[in-house]
């Protein structure tokens, strides 16, 4: 089960304008909030309309802007989890979820295909109950109960964690990645949380401003983002316009200058990984001096602005309280590893 | 007490009926049509949607015996579309009952058709783009998720509906007239003895209209709230 997407949207003051295609993997669009990643999986349900393109799910064409095909949501057969759920609220978990079914079928036999989603989901008990009286947790099963009765072709899952604190989410995770490995077909997950999108996908789709930045597989991703987007949105977080000559990075922003070997055609920019940074106890030709400007006491690692030599910008160091307080008396001293940095193009 | 009592037994009451009558079938059309027209409102880009809206909301904005002299300009037997009616169909609306529906659904369409387009607005459109996602028919989609969910709206439309077209007067006076037994609406009657003087009669029809109103606003508060709502007070 495949699904590909070429469209295009004008929203004036921002164009939607992607092309990508997916087949029996768990795809994340990630990228930042007003992106297009919201826009896309509408595009993909037809509730929006693309100003041109072409969407194939399945190899049925659902949408064709050349061939004016413009099938109504009702005949794509794909789900798509709302991020508030959308249960009906006047409805009970039992209605919710028998309106999820997509052909007419006999009183009983109707009753046992709900009551066999009912058990899937573990609503139990909560058939008779409606949406305002569930917690998150059981509003967001109801919810793929409803849109999964119906066996659809692909589910896309817009922010399906947002709604929920966080302990809840991590419960929920789990159970959705339960739900997912039992689905065969394409997924398609939206999310701005880079630690969700590692843990339930395969792929991933970095956008920005309405385009694909970069995509791959998400090892790819996360270890060699490639584009600044892609590194500050699966975590680096310094990032700085960099120049390149033999050998050499200089990154006028932070006053440093490092060896590098790009492994990156024509790379613009530097990243550094927050995390990856080291102190250092005697100078070398990676280890740069530096003054804290700034000391962020977190609740399991501890934060230091720093700014090394005549930099304007300042770096991020990110560290464990125990490494913090261990240099605590040692000289100023910090290490950029080769490990710790990111070549990356704009 | 005598007088009380002979005012009793000879007490007509015929203008209620007429009312009564004229009220509910005027708000099945309303409910209807103004359904319909909101929803099809809603489908509309803003300019049309300004233009159309304006128009359908015309009748409560201006006085009612405008809308009754238009109403008459339409149906009297010396215009065309007066006269196809009674000589096509034999149907007559000038000086019958059926003009004081025609008039009582005119002047109140306007308060079923806003609140039903106000409620419609309120529907939160993500349950019905999951609906049709879901594979839902729109009719199914309208009548049991965007009508239920917009319910108290409706409601309470549908109440201010009834009431406006129990006790309209000017367009019903100039369409269907006054005729007593046929015509002759709790409004109407009202008019009619305070022109003659007998103020008991009059009174008695006055207390008879609070007491429906109070009703009527009772109704309203029940449907919009109050019992399943959170009361905030400020």
């Amino acid at each position: 089960m495949a699904i590909e997407v070429n469209i295009k949207k004008n929203l004036g003051s921002f164009t939607l304008d992607v092309q990508f295609s997916a087949e029996n993997t768990v795809l994340a669009l990630l990228g930042g909030s007003g992106c297009g990643k919201s826009l896309t999986l509408r595009c993909i349900a037809g509730i929006e309309r693309p100003d041109s393109g072409k969407i194939v799910i399945d190899g049925v064409t659902v949408f064709d802007s050349d061939q004016r095909i413009d099938l109504p949501p009702q005949q794509r057969q794909v789900g798509l989890l709302f991020q508030n759920y959308a249960l009906f609220p006047n409805m009970t978990v039992e209605e919710n979820i028998a309106c999820g079914l997509r052909e007419k079928l006999p009183k009983g036999e109707k009753h046992s295909r709900v009551a066999q989603l009912v058990r899937r989901f573990h609503l139990e008990g909560l058939e008779k109950h409606l949406p305002s009286q569930l917690s998150g947790g059981q509003k967001q099963r109801a919810a793929l109960a409803r849109m999964l009765i119906g066996e659809p072709k692909l589910i896309m899952l817009d922010e399906p964690f947002s709604a929920l604190d966080s302990y809840l989410r991590w419960e929920l995770e789990r159970e959705l990645l339960r739900t997912l490995s039992e689905f065969p077909g394409t997924v398609l997950f939206v999310s701005h949380d880079r630690d969700e999108v590692y843990r339930i996908c395969d792929e991933i789709a970095v956008y920005k401003n309405g385009t694909i930045d970069v995509m791959g597989d998400k090892w790819t991703v996360f270890r060699h983002p490639e584009t600044c987007t892609a590194a500050i949105l699966t975590g680096c977080k310094n990032v700085a316009p960099a120049e390149f000559r033999d050998g050499v990075v200089l990154v006028p922003d932070w006053g440093l200058q490092l060896p590098a070997q790009p492994d990156l055609d024509s790379p613009t920019h530097l990243g550094i990984r927050a995390r990856k940074l080291r102190p250092a106890v005697a100078e070398g030709p990676r280890t740069v001096a530096y003054t804290v400007v700034e000391e962020i006491d977190g609740a399991f690692s501890d934060i230091l602005m720093i700014s090394l030599r005549e930099g304007k910008a300042l770096l991020r160091w990110e560290l464990t309280k125990e490494a913090h307080w261990a240099m605590k008396d040692g000289p100023q001293l910090v290490e950029i590893p080769e490990d710790a940095v990111v070549y990356l193009r704009d | 007490m005598e007088q009380i009592l002979t005012l009793a037994a000879s007490f007509d009451w015929s203008p209620f009926w007429i009312s009564l009558k004229t009220g509910i079938v005027a708000t099945i059309i309303c409910f209807f049509l103004g359904l319909w027209a909101a929803r099809q409102v809603l489908k509309l880009g803003p300019k049309a949607r300004a233009a159309v809206d304006g128009v359908l909301t015309l009748p409560m904005v201006m006085a009612p015996t405008v809308a009754g002299f238009f109403l008459l300009l339409l149906f009297s037997l010396r215009r065309p579309v007066g006269a196809f009616l009674y000589e096509e169909m034999g149907i007559k609306v000038v000086q019958t009952w059926l003009g004081c529906i025609i008039a009582a659904s005119v002047i109140a369409f306007p308060l079923m058709y806003r609140n039903a387009r106000a409620a419609f607005e309120q529907v939160d459109p993500d349950l019905i783009y999951a609906a049709r996602t879901l594979g839902m028919p729109e009719r199914k989609i309208f009548w049991k998720v965007v009508l239920p969910v917009a319910g108290p709206g409706v409601a309470s439309g549908t109440v201010l509906t009834f009431a406006r077209a129990l006790g309209e007067y000017g367009a019903t006076s100039m369409l269907a007239g006054n005729i007593a037994g046929k015509t002759g609406t709790i409004s109407q009657k009202i008019a009619n003895v305070i022109k003659d003087g007998d103020y008991a009669t009059a009174g008695v029809w006055v207390v008879i209209m609070l007491v429906i109103a109070l009703v009527i606003i009772m109704a309203i508060n029940y449907i919009s709230g109050g019992k399943n709502r959170r009361q905030n007070r400020w």
